[in-house]
């Protein structure tokens, strides 16, 4: 079973970033699960999502301890609380972040290797092809691309189905996936 | 129609809801949209929006009035169901003892979740407590396709016998969750559950006139709660019936769902489930979405069993106290507390198994207002099992 855990902001698609994994996944004809800690609905509040995938069905309901994957969608988190807790040397990291990484405050688990961490400006990509901050489908170009736990083929089709009444995200979405995706991470 | 065109999909437990209440096709829905609310509604209404279902949706002005709404449209004699969580319900309470009562047969989801004060939105089960005594059958699932088909049942059980049924869902938990399920079309669902047609004299008809909820004097008020008492009680025999026609019907060999796969026996009907050993040292008792992390812990321990309730109310004691028998101990896990005493649940097993079992019974009170049920907590709770207290034990943290 591979853990994966979304740190970000109520209103930046923390929510919305699991569920699009969890549906490509099963589009792959894998087991999955999402769901999320949430806070009342208020925009900028920390939120924290999870996805599971498996080949097995997925049993358990607690909340993601120990991810194999962490997402950062908000370096502005990084001093507030301890994102990476409970990752190991093993955990790939994905953090949308315009500096590099001896600029950021982060915790690394001990023994971090440096191909398992990637920075990305996915704020920069977002605001250029969405012309919004939300992030979340730009990281997840990068996080099918590092991980290939999801096809990019899924992915998109995730998107065109979570974003059925939204027709006019979906291209935009879809571009900004393909984006990273395509592009060295 | 062949029942080969069983299809998984991937969905949020609201939407798995109100796509299978979709499919049932209720002719009134009715219900207050806001905090604490779920999509189940929100999604009715759009599908109504959007021109894709027949019921009437009536938005109330309160949750006092979706409950009255649905009341009288039941009353009326026609298929009716709302959706409530946590306070929500509360605000209704006055309505549902009286739907129960006048023996309406409606059918309301519960989103489980907190009660105020303090002000918390998450999950926990407070709230489907505060109409425990309301003479409704209580049903609770632990994965969306046990939400899907219980609530496909309720239906037929409460039209069957003319007794509301409140199908629970853990809020957020299972509501917010994506997790794959199957969602039976209207045509299969037709097949186990027809048409709704009240029965001649038990509904406002000009044609045949009746008076509901009427005044009862001490004359009478006693036998007729009684009356409601003793149907609920032998209700037991026909949600489980209900259960089997379900599985054969429609939850049969053809419908792939993946699921929990164990060594041991497991005793699964229509009121309960039992996964373990024949003779376990400690059985697990709950209700709810935390069987799902209870069973992802123990897994094929040889001293542990896993008893899910499904059915609360009525309470099927016989079936529990068969199977909690053999054991030494029994945990009884609850996301509630009758603040003064102990977990609702616990105090069941308790009287359930009063001069019948030497076990040592013990309440464990979890995941209040949302607090994460670890497997940590879990194992803490089984090594806690064996420590005679006559107290609930609040269980957050390790």
């Amino acid at each position: 079973m591979v853990e994966i855990r979304i740190h970000g902001r109520g209103g930046q698609g923390v929510v919305t970033a699991a569920e699009l994994i969890a549906i490509a996944a099963f589009k792959d004809g894998k087991q999955a699960q999402a769901f999320s800690s949430f806070g009342v609905e208020r925009t900028g509040a920390p939120v924290e999502s999870y996805v599971r995938i498996d080949d097995q069905p997925i049993i358990t309901r607690q909340q993601i301890y120990r991810p194999n994957v962490l997402i950062v969608q908000d370096a502005s988190l990084l001093g507030a609380i301890d994102v990476a807790k409970g990752a190991d040397k093993n955990t790939l990291i994905i953090i949308n972040t315009a500096k590099n990484k001896d600029e950021l405050k982060i915790n690394l688990p001990p023994g971090a290797r440096k191909n398992n961490l990637h920075f990305i400006d996915a704020t920069k990509i977002a605001i250029a092809i969405i012309g919004k901050n939300i992030v979340n489908t730009v990281i997840l170009g990068a996080f099918a691309k590092a991980t290939g736990l999801i096809g990019l083929k899924s992915l998109e089709a995730a998107i065109k189905e979570k974003f059925v009444d939204q027709p006019n995200l979906v291209a935009k979405n879809i571009k900004a996936v393909k984006r990273t995706y395509q592009s060295n991470i | 129609m062949n029942n080969a065109n069983y299809k998984s999909q991937m969905l949020e437990g609201s939407r798995a809801i109100a796509l299978t209440i979709k499919n049932i096709s209720p002719a009134v829905i009715s219900a207050y949209p806001i905090t604490p609310q779920t999509h189940i509604v929100e999604d009715l209404a759009k599908f109504k929006a959007d021109g894709a279902a027949n019921y009437e949706y009536v938005r109330a002005e309160s949750e006092f009035a979706a409950a009255s709404i649905v009341a009288g449209a039941s009353a009326a004699g026609v298929r009716t169901y709302s959706a409530t969580s946590s306070q929500g319900l509360l605000l209704m309470i006055e309505v549902v003892y009286n739907i129960a009562g006048m023996r309406l047969p409606v059918v309301m989801t519960c989103a489980n979740r907190a009660l105020s004060a303090p002000i918390n939105i998450w999950n926990d089960q407070q709230d489907v407590m505060a109409a425990r005594d309301a003479g409704w059958i209580l049903l609770f699932a632990e994965n969306h396709q046990e939400a899907v088909g219980q609530h496909i049942m309720a239906f037929k059980i409460a039209e069957r016998l003319k007794i509301p049924v409140m199908a629970n869902v853990d809020g957020y938990i299972m509501t917010h969750t994506y997790e794959p399920v199957i969602i039976p079309t209207a045509e299969q669902i037709k097949r186990y559950l027809p048409d709704y047609t009240p029965v001649a004299g038990q509904f406002l008809d000009p044609e045949n006139p009746v008076t509901m909820g009427v005044l009862a004097t001490p004359a009478h008020y006693m036998e007729i709660r009684q009356e409601l008492h003793d149907d609920l009680t032998a209700s037991l025999k026909t949600i489980d019936l209900e259960y089997k026609k379900y599985h054969s019907l429609i939850q049969n060999s053809k419908f792939k769902i993946q699921n929990y796969k164990s060594k041991f026996k497991i005793i699964d009907n229509g009121l309960l489930e039992y996964i373990g050993p024949k003779s376990p040292q400690t059985i697990i008792v709950a209700l709810g979405s935390v069987i799902s992390t209870i069973k992802d812990t123990v897994a094929e321990s040889k001293d542990v069993g896993i008893l899910k309730i499904k059915v609360f109310r009525p309470f099927p004691a016989e079936e529990i106290l068969k199977i909690i028998k053999p054991a030494k101990n029994v945990a009884v896990i609850d996301k509630s507390i009758s603040l003064g005493h102990i977990g609702p649940l616990a105090s069941d097993i308790k009287a359930v198994a009063q001069g019948q079992t030497t076990a040592n019974i013990t309440s464990f009170v979890v995941g209040l207002g949302g607090r994460d049920i670890t497997k940590e907590i879990i194992l803490k709770i089984i090594k806690l099992a064996g420590r005679k207290s006559d107290r609930a034990r609040f269980i957050g943290k390790v």
